[in-house]
């Protein structure tokens, strides 16, 4: 094919994807009296910055930007440590039924997450956790994709180095500690960056297992906030925005590295 | 669960295979299961083909292919509730600028989300066939939450074939033009092929995500649901069963015949698609 064709195409294809992003941040920006222009306009006619503002007045945004980062940072953590140590107990230690039980967690990740919803939620309600920080961290704490990318990268690391650590004299959670979680980076900076985007994103879980206002993450915050303010687009935009924005940046500086951990872990919604 | 009659008040009762029985009976239920087939049938193939399309085009050795794909996978990391939000907004059958932008081609607007006449009803009413129900295909506000789902999930479609792309042996290439192939020879006989599982691999775990797709339908559509009901997907109806009519037990009952539909279509593509998946 022709390159210049290529490069419409290419063009084309591109503005496509990019025009929502554009039409959300110009809307922000815009008042409603020109927002709801017809044919709209494509930039504002002045910029106007107070609808960031006036969506954080409106409702509790602080409040649900900090549940997020908790949710986000303490499931992420985590998931660091229990996918660390179960990855080494599969990959390197011999117990009886080792194999079968890292069978059984493979099939489990066929499921998906909405045929568990409802006995998760009972077995939450029994337990008192729902609407509390427990409900949306303790559930998470597990993850066993990370657990196999991890088993998979420790069966690489030669014997040797064991068997020299273990002659040193240090034992099992030294030898995690000092020989192989430094030999890991990219692979734990790869599940870091999954966790951290999959959860800021996550919708579903927190809608259900939290009611409270001061509860909500910055997703179901704002869900609510779209039923609140169902025609005030430029406030709804704005609030778009800087709930986007945080990993939109971040994106721009790890790009790589986000692009690899979706590549090896699938999407999850 | 799904043996119990189970709300969150009151008491426990076993109740065998009746909260089965109602969803055999439950024209809702199947209402989002037709939902939710139009929905996987047009949405996955569609991201699969046009992605392929890009990728091809990205493999061309383009000048600023980094900033392409830059841009094309932006929307994998950008959570699917805002998303929405943003597109019921472009959607908006008065002010939006999806409806500025057919009008500029003198192309009359649509309600888009409010709009529950099925697609292939708009087609074939002018000719005399009348369809209704199942076979009116999905409703205009469906196939409004289609396209956003095919423009969400494309970025992440596209660098898995790229990479995919990457990897065909480039003396393949060579060899083949030493036959004078052509180039859609080559592309059909030769990049098709090689990269045959890594479509197979999408096709699976795209699949699974369409059946799963709930935050679209909760945030775009007034009712949740839609205009009939027409944007009800399967999920959706779990939720709303469970959590806003609180039928936990029956709500069990739909998330178990979920897990199997879903079940049987992975095994039924690696069946009779993976036959034709040309491993190296």
């Amino acid at each position: 094919m022709n390159k210049k064709f290529v490069h419409i195409f290419l063009i084309i294809g591109a503005i496509w994807m990019f025009l929502p992003f554009f039409w959300m941040i110009s809307t922000a920006l815009k008042t409603q009296t020109e927002a709801l222009k017809f044919p709209p306009t494509l930039f504002p006619q002045e910029f106007i910055f107070s609808n960031f503002t006036e969506a954080f007045k409106e409702v509790d945004f602080a409040r649900y930007f900090l549940n997020t980062i908790i949710m986000t940072f303490g499931t992420a953590i985590l998931v660091f440590l229990t996918s660390a140590l179960a990855a080494y107990a599969f990959a390197r230690l011999k117990f009886f039924g080792r194999d079968l039980i890292f069978t059984i967690f493979l099939a489990m990740m066929m499921v998906p997450m909405p045929v568990y919803l409802t006995p998760s939620y009972v077995i939450l309600s029994k337990f008192r956790w729902i609407d509390t920080f427990f409900a949306l961290v303790i559930p998470w704490c597990v993850n066993i994709f990370s657990i196999f990318l991890l088993r998979q990268h420790f069966k690489t690391i030669p014997q040797e180095l064991f068997d020299a650590a273990k002659i040193d004299g240090l034992n099992h959670l030294q030898i995690i500690k000092n020989i192989i979680l430094p030999l890991s980076k990219p692979v734990l900076i790869t599940i870091c960056i999954f966790e951290v985007v999959s959860n800021w994103n996550s919708f579903l879980w927190p809608l259900i297992v939290t009611h409270s206002d001061s509860m909500r993450t910055i997703q179901t915050g704002l869900a609510y906030f779209a039923q609140a303010e169902s025609t005030n687009y430029p406030l709804l935009c704005a609030a778009s925005t800087f709930t986007t924005m945080p990993l939109i940046i971040l994106y721009f500086f790890v790009q790589k590295q986000i692009m690899e951990s979706f590549t090896r872990s699938g999407l999850k919604e | 669960m799904s043996f119990y009659n189970w709300s969150i008040a009151g008491p426990l009762k076993f109740i065998g295979l009746k909260n089965f029985y109602r969803l055999i009976i439950d024209p809702k239920f199947y209402q989002s299961l037709g939902n939710t087939f139009w929905y996987v049938l047009g949405v996955v193939p569609l991201t699969i083909i046009i992605a392929l399309f890009f990728a091809y085009l990205l493999n061309q050795k383009v000048k600023g292919q980094g900033i392409y794909r830059t841009v094309y996978y932006l929307p994998v990391v950008t959570s699917i509730v805002a998303i929405s939000v943003v597109w019921k907004w472009i959607f908006n059958p008065d002010r939006g600028i999806f409806n500025a932008f057919l009008s500029l081609f003198g192309i009359e607007g649509m309600k888009w989300l409010n709009d529950s006449r099925g697609l292939f009803e708009i087609i074939f009413t002018p000719l005399g066939i009348n369809l209704s129900g199942f076979f009116a295909g999905p409703s205009i506000a469906l196939v409004a939450l289609m396209i956003m789902t095919i423009w969400h999930s494309l970025g992440y479609c596209i660098i898995i074939i790229l990479a995919g792309l990457q990897n065909v042996p480039a003396q393949y290439y060579e060899a083949a033009r030493l036959d004078s192939a052509n180039g859609w020879h080559i592309f059909w006989y030769i990049t098709i092929p090689v990269i045959s599982p890594t479509l197979f691999y999408l096709l699976v775990t795209q699949t699974i995500i369409a059946f799963n797709t709930f935050t679209p339908v909760y945030v775009m559509t007034q009712p949740p649901g839609g205009p009939l009901g027409t944007t009800s997907l399967v999920v959706y109806y779990l939720y709303e069963q469970s959590f806003r009519l609180w039928n936990l037990g029956y709500a069990n009952a739909i998330a178990f015949i979920l897990f199997i539909i879903i079940f049987l279509l992975t095994q039924l593509q690696k069946r009779f698609i993976e036959e034709r998946v040309y491993y190296e």
